[in-house]
C-alpha cells in the first residue's frame, strides 16, 4: 500500500512543478488501487508499454507487470466485453476507451451488458469495472477525438457516470470508482489533464453521486462539470466585476445525481445557468433544468439558462474556439438570467 | 471444389460434406477418428443419451407451454440435441458457459431447474437461475455478445493461475457479428483457455448460411486467429462430446482455445414467434430428420447392449414426468411482487429509484384489491 509512485518518483512532476496535474493524479489512483487490490487489473489500446497516449497508464505495466496492465487489440468492444467476463470471473478490470468518438464500438456491450448484468442476474453479478474514457474538445484535435457522450451513458439504467474536474477529485472518484461494485463510466476531461492543482495525494474521499460547491455565491447558481467546471469559475470571477455573487457548483456524478445539493442552490440563488459542452437537445443540462424546475420552481426568478456546445456534429478544430462555451458565454447566460 | 459441395448441400438440407467429423454414423454405427477420440464405452455415453431425451421433452413441453400462455416466446432446439448435451457434460464442475437464448436445454442440462432456465421465456426474471451457483452465464440475447464474455472469464483464469475453462455457445448466425471476430481475435492474441462451440444449424431465423457467410465452412476461421478448429458432426453426440472435451483439456494444459463448428440442423421455428413456411421448404427436413441425434445414439447403444425397451421406457417416463412438473410449477407459480422490478439496479438503490419505487408501491395501495 505504501509502495512508491513513479510519478512522485519523477523529477519533471510533483509539487516541484507546482502541485499535481490532473493525468498524474490518475496515474497515481490507478497504482495505488493496483497495490491495494491485485484484483485490479489495467487495459485498453496503448495503455501497457506507451503509458497511454495522456500517459495516464505511465509505469504501470513495469511496476505491476503485464498480467496486470497490458495492451490490448484495437478492439473496443472487446475490451469491455472481456472486462465483463473478467469481472464474472472476480477480477476488477479498469479499462480505458482511448478517445470519446472510439467509445461507440462498446456502445452494446455497455448497454446491454455491463449495464444491465446485476439487473438480469437479479443481484447475483457484480459488474465492478471502470471504463475510463478521455472526453471533451479543447485540445486542436481531429474529428471523433471532442465528443462529449456523456448523455448515452447518464441516460443508462445501471451505470454510474462520473466526472472530475480537479486533481484531487480526479484522484479521489477514480478510487471511488475503482472500490464501487456497480459498473462506472469515467469521463476524464482531457483538455485538463495538465492542469495543476497543488494538493496531496491521497486526496480525501468523495463518495460517488455528490456534487460539490466550488464557489459559494447568493445571485446566480452555474451548474458545471468536468471541463466547464473552469470555465463556470472563471466566469464567476468576471461577474464580480459586474457586482453579482455567483455560486459554482460542480456536478461531478452525473449518475446519480445529487439532486439535493443542486436544489438547495437554487433556493438559496433563484437564478440558474447549466453549462456543458454537448450540444443543448436532450443534453445533461436539460435534466439539470427540469430537477431545478422540480425541486426549487418557487425560488425561482428567472428560467434556467443553457450554455451548451451548438447542435452541430463537433467542429473541426480550427472551429472550437467559437463551438465551445466559455467565460463569456456563461457571463452572457448569467446576465440574461440577472435581467429577469 | 469441397466449399461448394458444403453449400450445395447444406443449401439442399442433404448429408454434409465428408470434410466433417463422425464418431457415430446416423445408422448408429460406432466410427474411429484419428482426429478424435472419445473415452467413453457405450455404458458411460448412456447418459448422453438420456439428457437428450430429457431434453427433447423439456423443449416440445417448453413450445406447449407457449402456445398455452404460460411462455412468452420461445426458442426451440429441437433437433440440435446433441449440440446441447454433448459439450455440457464435457464440461468439469468449475468450468463457466455462456450460453444464447436457444440454449435452454444446455441450462438444464448442466443441472438448473427448467423453471428457472425459463424465466426469462416466461418474462418473470431475465434470468431465472443464479449464474455462480450454475456456473453459467445468464443467456445472452445480443447476438455473439457472449463470446467476449467467456474470452475475459478466460483470460481473468489464465492470468489468476486458475484452470477453470470457460465455453461459448454461438450459433452460425452469430459468426457474422463483429464481437463473434473480436472474441476469436482477443482469445487468439491472449491464448485464452476458452472454447467456441458454434452450432451451424443453417439459419438465422430466415437467412441461410450461405447468404451469412462467404466461406459456410466456419471452422475455416480458426486458421485466420491461430486458433485450432475442427468441424463435427452435431448430430453425433459423441462427437460433440469428444470435440469439446479435448478442447477443455488443451485449453486447461495452457494450449489455448479452440474453434468447434458443430454442423447440425434447426428442425424448429426460429422461435414460437417465427413463420418457418415463408422461407424454407417443409421437405428439407426429412433429409434431416434420418440424421437425428437421439435415433442413432439409441440405436448405437441398443446394439451395444447397454439400452433395452425397459431403461427407454424408464427414461422417458421420466423425460415425461419432468415435463409436468415444469408445466404444474408454471401453472401454479406465485404471483409477481411488482416493487420486485426496482431490485439490483445497482449494489444500492439510488435515491431516485427509491422516489420512483414509493410511487409504484403508492399506486399499487391505491388500486382496487
Amino acid at each position: 500500500m505504501s509502495a512508491p509512485v513513479r510519478l512522485a518518483e519523477s523529477p519533471s512532476t510533483g509539487t516541484a512543478r507546482g502541485g499535481v496535474s490532473l493525468a498524474e493524479a490518475l496515474n497515481r489512483a490507478l497504482a495505488d488501487a493496483m497495490a491495494a487490490d491485485e484484483r485490479v487489473v489495467v487495459y485498453g489500446e496503448d495503455v501497457g508499454k506507451l503509458g497511454g497516449v495522456f500517459r495516464v497508464t505511465d509505469g504501470l505495466a513495469e511496476r505491476f507487470g503485464e498480467q496486470r496492465c497490458f495492451d490490448s487489440p484495437l478492439a473496443e468492444s472487446g475490451i469491455v466485453g472481456t472486462a465483463i467476463g473478467m469481472a464474472m470471473f472476480g477480477l476488477r478490470p479498469v479499462v480505458e476507451l482511448q478517445f470519446d468518438g472510439f467509445s461507440y464500438p462498446a456502445f452494446n456491450q455497455v448497454v446491454s451488458h455491463l449495464a444491465k448484468l446485476r439487473y438480469r442476474s437479479q443481484g447475483r453479478l457484480d459488474l465492478p469495472v471502470v471504463i475510463r474514457i478521455p472526453y471533451g474538445g479543447g485540445i486542436g484535435s481531429v474529428e471523433h477525438h471532442s465528443e462529449s457522450p456523456e448523455v448515452y451513458y447518464a441516460h443508462t439504467a445501471g451505470l454510474k457516470v462520473v466526472t472530475p474536474s480537479t486533481p484531487s477529485d480526479a484522484y479521489a472518484l477514480l478510487r471511488a470508482a475503482i472500490d464501487c461494485p456497480d459498473p462506472v463510466v469515467f469521463l476524464e476531461p482531457k483538455r485538463r489533464y495538465w492542469e495543476r492543482e497543488d494538493v496531496t495525494l491521497p486526496s480525501p474521499a468523495v463518495a460517488l453521486g455528490s456534487a460539490a460547491v466550488r464557489r459559494e455565491g447568493r445571485d446566480v447558481t452555474v451548474l458545471a462539470y468536468g471541463p466547464t467546471v473552469p470555465v463556470a469559475l472563471a466566469a464567476a470571477e468576471e461577474a464580480v466585476g459586474e457586482g453579482w455573487s455567483v455560486e459554482v457548483v460542480d456536478v461531478r456524478s452525473l449518475s446519480p445525481l445529487d439532486e439535493e445539493t443542486i436544489v438547495a442552490s437554487a433556493r438559496r440563488t433563484g437564478r440558474v445557468v447549466v453549462v456543458q459542452e454537448a450540444p443543448r437537445l436532450a443534453g445533461y443540462g436539460a435534466e439539470l433544468a427540469a430537477v431545478v424546475g422540480e425541486g426549487a420552481f418557487g425560488w425561482l426568478e428567472a428560467p434556467v439558462q443553457r450554455v451548451t456546445g451548438f447542435d452541430t456534429p463537433y467542429p473541426p478544430a480550427r472551429f472550437e474556439g467559437w463551438y465551445l462555451p466559455d467565460a463569456d458565454r456563461v457571463l452572457d447566460a448569467i446576465a440574461v438570467a440577472m435581467a429577469y | 471444389m469441397a466449399d461448394v459441395a458444403v453449400r450445395q448441400e447444406l443449401a439442399g438440407g442433404s448429408l454434409p460434406a465428408r470434410d466433417i467429423l463422425t464418431l457415430l454414423a446416423p445408422s448408429g454405427v460406432r466410427r474411429e477418428d484419428p482426429a478424435l477420440e472419445c473415452d467413453l464405452d457405450a455404458g458411460a455415453a448412456a447418459r448422453l443419451w438420456e439428457a437428450m431425451v430429457i431434453g427433447r421433452r423439456l423443449d416440445r413441453a417448453a413450445v406447449a407451454l407457449t402456445r398455452q400462455g404460460e411462455l412468452g416466446v420461445y426458442a426451440s432446439s429441437a433437433g440440435q440435441e446433441a449440440c446441447q448435451v454433448g459439450p455440457v457434460l464435457a464440461l468439469d464442475a468449475e468450468d463457466w458457459m455462456f450460453p444464447t437464448y436457444r440454449e435452454t436445454v444446455a441450462v438444464v442440462t448442466r443441472g438448473v431447474d427448467p423453471v428457472e432456465a425459463l424465466a426469462l421465456y416466461r418474462g418473470s426474471a431475465h434470468c431465472g437461475f443464479d449464474p455462480r451457483a450454475a456456473r453459467i452465464a445468464p443467456s445472452a440475447t445480443p447476438i455473439a455478445t457472449q463470446a467476449l464474455h467467456a474470452v475475459g472469464f478466460a483470460m481473468a483464469a489464465a492470468r489468476t493461475g486458475s484452470s477453470v475453462a470457460a465455453l461459448a455457445f454461438l450459433g452460425d448466425g452469430a459468426t457474422s457479428e463483429g464481437d463473434a471476430h473480436e472474441a476469436l481475435n482477443f482469445a487468439g492474441v491472449f491464448r485464452a483457455p476458452c472454447v467456441f462451440f458454434v452450432q451451424n444449424n443453417g439459419w438465422a431465423i430466415s437467412v441461410p448460411i450461405e447468404h451469412q457467410a462467404g466461406n459456410v465452412v466456419l471452422a475455416a476461421r480458426g486458421a485466420a486467429y491461430g486458433i485450432p478448429a475442427l468441424r463435427i458432426d452435431g448430430n453425433d453426440v459423441l462427437a460433440t462430446y469428444a470435440a469439446t472435451r479435448a478442447a477443455l483439456a488443451r485449453a486447461r494444459s495452457g494450449g489455448g482455445p479452440t474453434l468447434i463448428e458443430a454442423v447440425t440442423y434447426r428442425m424448429e421455428a426460429h422461435t414460437t414467434a417465427d413463420d418457418p413456411s415463408r422461407y424454407r421448404e417443409a421437405a428439407v427436413l426429412d433429409a434431416w430428420r434420418q440424421r437425428d441425434p437421439l435415433a442413432r445414439m439409441e440405436r448405437y447403444l441398443r446394439d451395444a447392449g447397454v439400452l433395452d425397451d425397459a431403461r427407454v421406457a424408464s427414461v422417458t417416463a421420466e423425460a415425461d414426468e419432468r415435463a409436468a412438473r415444469l408445466r404444474r410449477a408454471l401453472q401454479d407459480a406465485a404471483p409477481l411482487d411488482p416493487l420486485r422490478l426496482f431490485d439490483h439496479v445497482y449494489s444500492a438503490p439510488t435515491p431516485l429509484l427509491e422516489r420512483q419505487r414509493a410511487q409504484l408501491a403508492d399506486e399499487l395501495s391505491r388500486m382496487e384489491p
